[in-house]
C-alpha cells in the first residue's frame, strides 16, 4: 500500500453534556495523533485510551455493519466508524443527534423506535409451509434495497418532520421497514390503512434528505416512500396496480390461472349461440 | 423511569388496539421530540456510592440478543414461560449482524445428493473428533427445520432459478450447502428474530450488562443476577428461576480480531464464578481471511464467501499457494489449514510488504461481484480505497471464533450449574477443534431454540428461591470499587494490554515458551488491574464497564492459555510447534473448573458415537 505523508495531528471537538441536565453542555478540542485510514471513531478512541476516560460513545461493530455509532460530524448525519478523518478538511466537530434525547455525550435514547417497530403489521405469510414455497430471484430483488437498513436511525434524525414539526409520522425508517415487508413476495397483509393513518405518510413532503444520508445507500425517498405513497392513493380503484397484485407468480399460479380463463372461455362459447340468436331475430325485426 | 424507551409487552398489545390511540400517541412523543438535546424523562443522576437495587422478576432470563439469545426467547415465550431478554448493547446490534457468508443446512437444493448424513460427518471430521456426537447429529438433523422457519419468520434468501432457497459452496462443506442473503445474512437473521420478538410482545431491556450469576445458598442453583442499566448507571437485581447464557464469544481478547466490541466473553466469566464447567477454552479459531490495511480496521473480516465465489490466493511471488497445502480442495478448504497456510507463506518471507498475502475476486467480473457480494466491495472501496472488481485484496488471518465454551448437556443447553442453561458461540461442544464457515448460524438457531425449551421446561418445574444475600452484597462491592476521581490505570488502555499480550504469545502457532511468557503476563496485568480505575459520573460511563469487564478479560485468558499449555498435540485449530502432530491419547476434551478459589483443569474422554453414526463418518 502506498502511505501518504502524514498531514499533522486531527482536530477534534466533541459537545460533551449529560441527560440529566440537558441545558448544561461544552465542546472539548483534543488532537489526536493521525493514522493511515483513521475514522472518526479510531479518533475518539484514542480520547477515551490516552486522554479522558469519561467521553461516552455508543459503539460496537466498528464496521458499518450494526448502526451504533451514528452521530452529527460537521453537522451532518453520519456513521462515526465509517466517516474517514481525511474526508474532512480542519477541526471536526462530532455531536449526538439531536432528534433524539441525550444520555451522555455523543450517546442519545434511541428507544423509542420500538415502539413504533411494534406497531407495524408483521410479517404474515401467504401460505404456512415454507418448504413449499416458490418465487424467484427478482421477486427477492424487490425487497432487498430495503433489507439493507442497519437501524442507525440517521434518517429518523434527519427528517425535518420529525425534528420540527408536530406531526405525526412514523419516519423514513419505518416506511421502509413497511415497504420490505410489503414487498415481500409471499406476504398477504395490505398495510395502506395503516400507512396513511398512524403511520402519517402523508405528512412527508418528498424532500429526499434522508435518501442523501444513508450509509448503506439506500434510495428512502424514491424507492420506499413514494411507491408506498401511490400504494396509499390508488391501492383500491387503480386496475393497474390490481393487475400487477394479482399476477401469477409461479407455475402453480399460472396454473391455476389457465384453468380459470378456459373454464370462462368453455361457458363463453356455449352461451354465445343462445345470447346471439335473440339478438339477431331482433335485428332483423327492428331493421326489417 | 428506568425503563423508559424499551417495548413493554402491556404497550405492544395497547399500540394494536386503535389507531386514533396510535396518533394521539405519536403526537404527544413527537410534540417532545421537537426539544432538540432535551431528555424526555431526564434520567437522575445515580450517586457513586449507591447501593439500591430494582427488581425484575421472570420465569426465564436472557441473556444475550444474539441469533441464540432472541431465538430462545422466542422458545420460551411460546412456552408460556414469562421470559425477559437482557443484553449490554442495542437490541439489533448484537454481534451476529456481522454474519456474511450465509447459515449451513443440507436442504439439497442445488446438490440434491446432499443429506443431513452427510452435513454430520462434515461437522464431526473437520472437528479432529473433538465434537460431541449427539450434538452433531441433532445440529445437522434440525437446522433444515430451522432455515425453513426462519424463512416462515419472514427472512427473504437468495433464490435457485427453480424458486427455491439457493446455496453456496463453503470451506470443506461437502456440497452446495449455504443458504444466504446476498453477504448479509446475519443482518436479516437479526432482523428477522427481532422482530418475532417485538410481535410476541417479549420485554427486551437493551443496554443492561450482567455481572454475576448469584445462586441459592440452599440448593446452589441459579436464581438472580446482578445487572447494571447501562443508561442511568443504576444497579438492577433479575430474579428468575432459569437462566439462557447466550452472550457470544470472546474475540475481542485479541488484538487482531472479526468480532465486535461486546464480544469479551462475559458469558465464560458468568459461568465459570457460577460453577459451571468450561470446555476445550484453548480452541480459538483463527479466520484465514482478514482486512490488514488500513491499520483501524486490520483484523476486519473478508468473508468466506469471497472464496465461496472462486476468489484466489496468491503469494508476494504470485503463486497459488494452497497447491502446496491442500492440492484438492485449495482455497475451499478447512479454515485451520488456509490460516496456517497464509501463516506459513508470511513467515517464510513470501508475504506482501504490509504482511499479508493476495486474495483476488476480479476475474468474476464486476457485476457479478456487486451483486453477490456487495457489502465487500463497500467495505474495500470506503475503507481501504480499494475496488475489488479491479484490485486484488490483501489479507491476514485474524482471530474469529471461539470453538470452546461452557460445558452442556447436549439435548437441552443445561451447564453443569442448575439453572444455567448455554447456547450459541459461548457454549461449547459441536465444533470440536474447528468450526465449519455457516455452521455457528445454524448452530444458535437449533441449540437457541432447545434451551428455550428446556429453560421454560425447568422453570416451571421448580419453585422460586431467594438469592444469596451475602454473595450479592460482595457483588455490590466489587461492582462499586472501581467508581473513582482518583488517579488510576486507565481500563482502554489496560483492555490494550490484554489483547496485546495474547496476540503476541498466544496466536496462531503456539509453542511452551511463549504461552508460559503468556500467563506470566496475565499475572502481571491482573495485578495492575486492581487500580483500574473509571472517573466520571454513573450513566453511560463506558469506562466503567470496561473495568468489569478487564477480570472478566483475564479470567478467559488464563483459561485459553492453560488449556493451550495442557494440550501438548496440534489438532485443528490449536497448533503447536513443540508438539507439531496430533496425538491419539488426547482425543480428549480439556474442561476447566473452578475447586477451592483455583482455576482447575480436568480431562473427559470424548464420547464415542454408536456404531450406525459411526458408519457415517467420512474419514478417507
Ligand atoms: C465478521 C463475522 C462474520 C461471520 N459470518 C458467519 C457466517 O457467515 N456464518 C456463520 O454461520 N457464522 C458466522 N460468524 C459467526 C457467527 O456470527 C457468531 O458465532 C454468532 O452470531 C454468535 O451468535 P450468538 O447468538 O451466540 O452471540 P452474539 O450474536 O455475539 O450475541 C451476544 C449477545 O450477548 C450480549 N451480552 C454479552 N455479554 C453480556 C453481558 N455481560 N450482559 C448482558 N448481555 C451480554 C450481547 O449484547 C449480545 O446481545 C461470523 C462472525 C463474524 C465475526
Ligand atoms: S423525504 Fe420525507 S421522510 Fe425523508 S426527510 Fe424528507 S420529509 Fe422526511
Ligand atoms: S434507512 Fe438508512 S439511514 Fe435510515 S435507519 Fe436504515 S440504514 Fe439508517
Ligand atoms: S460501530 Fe457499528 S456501525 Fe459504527
Amino acid at each position: 500500500m502506498a502511505t501518504t505523508p502524514s498531514p499533522g495531528p486531527v482536530r477534534l471537538r466533541v459537545r460533551r453534556g449529560s441527560g440529566s441536565d440537558p441545558s448544561v453542555f461544552r465542546y472539548d478540542s483534543f488532537e489526536v495523533p493521525w493514522e493511515e485510514g483513521m475514522v472518526v471513531l479510531d479518533a475518539v478512541h484514542y480520547v477515551q485510551a490516552m486522554v479522558d476516560p469519561t467521553l461516552s460513545a455508543r459503539w460496537n461493530c466498528k464496521a458499518a455493519r450494526c448502526g451504533s455509532c451514528s452521530a452529527e460530524i460537521n453537522g451532518r448525519p453520519k456513521l462515526m466508524c465509517k466517516t474517514r478523518v481525511d474526508s474532512i478538511d480542519g477541526e471536526i466537530t462530532v455531536e449526538p443527534m439531536k432528534a433524539f434525547p441525550l444520555l451522555k455525550d455523543l450517546v442519545t435514547d434511541v428507544g423509542e423506535n420500538w415502539k413504533v417497530a411494534a406497531m407495524i403489521p408483521a410479517f404474515s405469510p401467504k401460505s404456512p409451509k415454507a418448504r413449499e414455497w416458490k418465487f424467484y430471484q427478482r421477486d427477492v430483488e424487490r425487497s432487498r434495497e430495503f433489507r439493507k437498513c442497519i437501524e442507525c436511525f440517521l434518517c429518523q434524525d434527519v427528517c425535518h418532520v420529525i425534528r420540527e414539526h408536530e406531526a405525526e409520522y412514523i419516519g423514513p425508517r419505518w416506511v421502509v421497514k413497511a415497504a420490505s415487508l410489503d414487498m415481500h413476495p409471499m406476504d398477504s397483509l395490505n398495510r395502506s390503512k395503516f400507512m396513511k393513518d398512524a403511520g402519517g405518510l402523508g405528512y412527508c413532503n418528498i424532500t429526499k434528505c434522508c435518501q442523501e444520508i444513508c450509509p448503506e445507500h439506500i434510495v428512502i425517498t424514491d424507492d420506499a416512500i413514494i411507491p408506498e405513497k401511490e400504494r396509499v392513493v390508488d391501492r383500491r380503484y387503480d386496475p393497474a396496480v390490481w393487475l400487477y397484485r394479482n399476477l401469477p407468480r409461479d407455475q402453480r399460479q399460472l396454473e391455476v390461472a389457465i384453468k380459470k380463463v378456459l373454464k370462462l372461455a368453455f361457458w363463453a362459447a356455449l352461451l354465445a349461440p343462445l345470447v346471439a340468436v335473440p339478438i339477431l331475430f331482433l335485428a332483423k325485426a327492428l331493421l326489417g | 423511569m428506568v425503563f423508559s424507551g424499551r417495548v413493554e409487552a402491556s404497550e405492544v398489545r395497547a399500540a394494536r388496539v386503535s389507531s386514533e390511540f396510535i396518533i394521539a400517541r405519536r403526537r404527544a412523543q413527537l410534540l417532545s421530540a421537537v426539544n432538540l438535546w432535551s431528555s424526555r424523562t431526564p434520567p437522575k443522576l445515580v450517586a457513586k456510592d449507591d447501593r439500591t437495587r430494582s427488581e425484575r422478576t421472570c420465569d426465564v432470563l436472557v441473556v444475550g440478543a444474539g441469533g441464540a439469545g432472541l431465538r430462545a426467547a422466542i422458545e420460551s415465550h411460546d412456552a408460556g414461560a414469562d421470559t425477559l431478554i437482557v443484553c449490554k448493547t442495542l437490541l439489533g446490534k448484537a454481534h451476529t449482524v456481522m454474519a456474511e457468508g450465509g447459515i449451513a443446512a443440507a436442504l439439497g437444493n442445488v446438490d440434491p445428493e446432499d443429506s443431513w448424513k452427510v452435513h454430520f460427518s462434515d461437522t464431526v471430521v473437520e472437528g479432529q473428533n473433538l465434537s460431541n456426537w449427539r450434538m452433531a447429529e441433532i445440529f445437522a438433523k434440525e437446522a433444515i427445520d430451522r432455515v425453513y422457519e426462519l424463512e416462515e419468520y419472514g427472512a427473504l434468501f437468495d433464490r435457485t432459478p427453480e424458486g427455491k432457497v439457493s446455496q453456496r459452496a463453503f470451506g470443506a462443506h461437502t456440497y452446495k450447502r449455504l443458504c444466504h442473503i446476498g453477504d448479509r445474512t446475519g443482518l436479516e437473521l437479526i432482523r428477522t428474530l427481532e422482530d418475532q420478538v417485538v410481535k410476541r410482545g417479549v420485554t427486551v431491556m437493551d443496554e443492561v450488562a450482567i455481572t454475576r450469576i448469584l445462586r441459592s445458598r440452599e440448593s446452589g442453583n441459579a436464581t438472580g443476577a446482578l445487572g447494571i442499566d447501562i443508561r442511568t448507571g443504576g444497579l438492577i437485581l433479575f430474579r428468575f428461576r432459569a437462566l439462557i447464557l447466550a452472550t457470544g464469544g470472546c474475540g475481542k481478547v485479541y488484538q487482531v480480531t472479526s468480532n465486535s466490541y461486546e464480544s469479551t466473553g462475559d458469558g465464560l466469566a458468568l459461568a465459570y464464578r457460577a460453577g459451571a464447567k468450561l470446555m476445550d477454552m484453548e480452541m480459538i479459531q483463527f479466520h484465514p481471511t482478514g482486512m490488514i490495511y488500513p491499520i483501524g480496521v486490520r483484523g476486519l473480516l473478508v468473508t468466506e464467501a469471497v472464496r465461496g465465489e472462486g476468489g484466489v490466493l496468491t503469494n508476494a511471488m504470485g503463486e497459488r499457494f494452497m497447491s502446496k497445502y491442500d492440492p484438492k480442495r485449495m482455497e475451499l478448504s478447512a479454515r485451520d489449514i488456509v490460516a496456517r497456510a497464509i501463516y506459513s507463506e508470511i513467515v517464510a518471507g513470501r508475504g506482501t510488504q504490509s504482511g499479508g498475502v493476495y486474495l483476488d475476486i476480479s476475474h468474476r467480473g464486476a457485476e457479478y461481484i456487486r451483486n453477490k457480494l456487495p457489502s465487500m466491495y463497500d467495505q474495500f472501496i470506503e475503507f481501504a480505497g480499494v475496488d475489488i472488481t479491479k484490485q486484488k485484496m490483501e489479507v491476514a488471518p485474524t482471530v474469529h471464533y471461539q470453538m470452546g465454551g461452557v460445558r452442556v448437556d447436549p439435548e437441552s443447553g443445561e451447564t453443569s450449574t442448575k439453572g444455567i442453561f448455554a447456547a450459541g458461540e459461548v457454549a461449547c461442544g459441536l465444533h470440536g477443534a474447528n468450526r465449519l464457515g455457516g455452521n455457528s448460524l445454524s448452530d444458535i438457531l437449533v441449540f437457541g431454540r432447545r434451551a428455550g425449551a428446556a429453560a421454560a421446561v425447568f422453570s416451571a418445574s421448580t419453585v422460586a428461591e431467594s438469592v444469596d444475600d451475602a454473595e450479592l452484597e460482595k457483588e455490590v462491592d466489587r461492582v462499586l470499587a472501581p467508581l473513582s476521581d482518583k488517579p488510576g490505570t486507565n481500563p482502554f488502555w489496560m483492555k490494550r494490554q490484554i489483547a496485546k499480550n495474547m496476540w503476541e504469545h498466544v496466536g496462531i502457532v503456539r509453542n511452551k515458551a511463549d504461552l508460559d511468557a503468556g500467563l506470566a503476563e496475565v499475572a502481571r496485568l491482573g495485578e495492575a488491574a486492581a487500580e483500574v480505575r473509571a472517573p466520571g459520573e454513573r450513566a453511560y460511563n463506558q469506562a466503567w464497564l470496561d473495568t468489569l469487564q478487564v477480570s472478566d478479560m483475564l479470567l478467559v485468558c488464563e483459561a485459553i492459555i492453560r488449556s493451550a499449555l495442557a494440550r501438548t498435540e496440534s489438532r485443528g485449530a490449536h497448533t503447536r510447534s513443540d508438539y507439531p502432530r496430533p496425538d491419539p491419547k488426547w482425543l480428549a476434551n480439556i474442561i476447566t473448573v473452578e475447586r477451592d478459589g483455583k482455576m482447575k483443569h480436568e480431562l473427559e474422554p470424548v464420547p464415542v458415537p454408536p456404531p450406525e453414526l459411526d458408519a457415517l463418518i467420512n474419514r478417507e
